[in-house]
């Protein structure tokens, strides 16, 4: 099991109602729902995907999160959780805006751009980074707004968006970032945890 | 090729030999008009486990009957779904005991306009009652309760099939555990309105029709009912799906005839359908089902709409359709996702990519089948576990 699951999982409250965006194969649904006894509902783009949803008895919306969030009324479930799509929108302000009317509140996870290896790829050999988190090449990429961690701090403070939690992970390490540790944590994070809303 | 009154004979003493329960608890019709005693004609496969936990109904479309798998002994032919139902397959008939019944208006043992009036002794034709989709679910319901099911495992039906699911699970909240529409929609459209007015144009306007009084001449207005089949077949494809299985290939022939004959194997394909069905389907059956599709629309039964329909729904739903699906796109069948999802039912949605049209939840198409399967086989884990605690 990926860490970042285990990272979310440990932030949703037993016996809630979750929606997963971008849910995947439903490894993460499962896990809420075994493990914490969460109502869980996934959206999901890919046919494949839905289908070992369906298979593993989850309930699974096949649609695209960019256009069709309008379907889920407001504040519908406890927490929506987005789990590294957030760079992957055309519009990911608009789609955050969405997450934060569906749920009362919101788990997102972030590659961390701000990671020291991916600046050490720009800076040292002025190539755009491949890393783990990261594994296209430019040409590729479904990325079309990498942010780091700060670039998220920054971005929920200059909309009013509540941050109640933030955890950067890095392999099987955790840590809580403050704005005070915020500038460390952005360097040796490669993924950022936001609980928000 | 026998006569047409010969073919009937034949027809009505083969259907004296199916299975139907006579269902005598009077059924009060949305017309207003009550029946009772009247036959339901049914069929069921595989085995009802001693739990009575494996049971899934099944809801026939528009021109469909009972005979979902198998050989349909009336017609000789392979039963409507025999793509999903039967030993090994997406349905196993190995694993789960499968109902279908005949619609009421129906012309397979259920009662419908070619029955007798039991107040003249004479066919109803046009005096029988406009019945609806709800009045088809009640009467199915009772079936239920013959067979002594009190949950169903799964309800599932495509087209007109789906619209009764969804009538049975908006009426009957607690009667299935889960529900598959497939390719259907929660009102009908005005497009589907229209192509269904052309089909009984075509029938009322064939001189044999006669009001709807051919049944006691034991003839059928089998040209108008031709058309109204052809209209049908052409919306059940797609535009690129026609065009890739017919083109503008020719029938059996070099160059053009320079007649009206069928040159074009497209025109040869939809006379072989039309006339094919006026060998087992009853034309005013056709008028008073594709009404009741007509009338379907379910947010309009409740004062909340759709919404309010699906208050208190413990089923859980897996909607399905077909992205190449123009009678019913899967604008509308989202449409039901997103009532379903309003009203917080625990609800699946899968769009499957085919170029088939409407008629692909027939066909052979394997993404459609193991989502299918998926479902329903999990579903079953889900309820015996739900029946042991």
């Amino acid at each position: 099991m990926k860490k970042e699951f285990k990272v979310i999982a440990e932030l949703l409250p037993n016996n809630t109602r979750v929606l997963d965006v971008g849910c995947g194969d439903g490894s993460l649904m499962n896990l809420l729902k075994e493990e914490k006894n969460i109502e869980v509902r996934g959206l999901e783009l890919n046919q494949e995907n839905v289908q070992q949803c369906i298979h593993k008895g989850l309930p699974v919306i096949q649609g695209n999160a960019e256009t069709e969030l309008h379907q889920f009324p407001d504040k519908s479930f406890d927490y929506v959780v987005l789990s590294q799509t957030l760079q992957a929108f055309y519009n990911p302000e608009e789609v955050l805006k969405n997450l934060l009317r569906i749920g009362k509140s919101v788990v997102v996870s972030i590659p961390n751009f701000g990671y020291w290896k991916v600046r050490m790829k720009l800076l040292f050999f002025g190539e755009m980074p491949v890393t783990k988190t990261l594994p296209n090449t430019w040409y590729n990429t479904p990325n079309l707004h990498m942010c780091t961690i700060k670039d998220l701090f920054k971005f929920c403070y200059e909309k009013n968006i509540n941050i109640k939690q933030v955890v950067g992970v890095n392999e099987d390490k955790t840590s809580l970032i403050k704005k005070r540790n915020l500038e460390i944590k952005n360097l040796f994070s490669k993924l950022g945890i936001f609980l928000i809303g | 090729m026998p006569s047409l009154a010969g073919l009937f004979f034949w027809m009505n003493r083969k259907i004296e030999n199916i299975n139907k329960i006579i269902i005598t608890k009077p059924l009060k019709l949305d017309c207003g008009k009550t029946i009772k005693n009247f036959p339901l004609a049914y069929e069921t496969y595989g085995k009802l486990n001693e739990n009575k936990d494996n049971a899934i109904l099944v809801f026939h479309a528009l021109t469909g009957d009972q005979f979902v798998t198998g050989t349909n002994p009336v017609t000789n032919k392979e039963g409507w779904w025999v793509t999903a139902v039967g030993p090994g397959k997406a349905i196993d008939t190995d694993k789960y005991f499968v109902i279908c019944a005949n619609v009421i208006g129906g012309c397979m043992g259920s009662l419908g306009p070619k029955d007798t009036n039991p107040e003249n002794n004479q066919p109803y034709g046009l005096d029988f009652p406009v019945i609806t989709i709800k009045d088809m679910v009640k009467a199915q319901e009772s079936l239920l309760e013959h067979l002594g099911i009190k949950k169903l495992l799964c309800a599932t039906g495509g087209s007109m099939g789906g619209m009764q699911l969804l009538q049975f699970c908006a009426t009957f909240p607690d009667k299935a555990f889960s529900a598959i529409p497939i390719a259907c929609s929660s009102s009908h459209s005005a497009q589907n309105i229209a192509l269904n007015e052309l089909a009984r144009q075509a029938i009322m306007a064939d001189p044999v029709w006669d009001n709807g009084k051919y049944v006691s001449k034991n003839v059928q207005p089998k040209n108008g009912l031709a058309v109204a089949r052809m209209v049908g077949h052409i919306s059940y494809l797609s535009e690129k799906g026609m065009q890739e299985k017919f083109g503008r290939k020719l029938q059996e022939k070099a160059d053009y005839e320079f007649s009206f004959n069928a040159d074009f194997q497209v025109e040869s394909y939809l006379r072989h359908q039309g006339y094919a069905f006026v060998e087992r389907f009853d034309a005013n059956s056709i008028l008073y089902i594709t009404r009741a599709m007509d009338y379907f629309d379910l947010s309009k039964q409740y004062k909340g709409g759709l919404v309010e329909a699906f208050k208190n729904q413990d089923t859980k739903f897996l909607v399905i359709s077909f992205s190449s699906d123009w009678l019913y796109t899967t604008k509308e069948n989202k449409d039901i996702v997103i009532a379903l999802n309003a009203s917080g039912a625990d609800v699946s949605y899968s769009e499957i990519l085919t170029d088939k049209g409407h008629d692909s939840f027939l066909l052979n198409e394997p993404e459609f089948l193991k989502t299918l399967k998926g479902f329903i086989d999990s579903m079953y884990e889900k309820f015996k576990n739900e029946k042991r605690i």
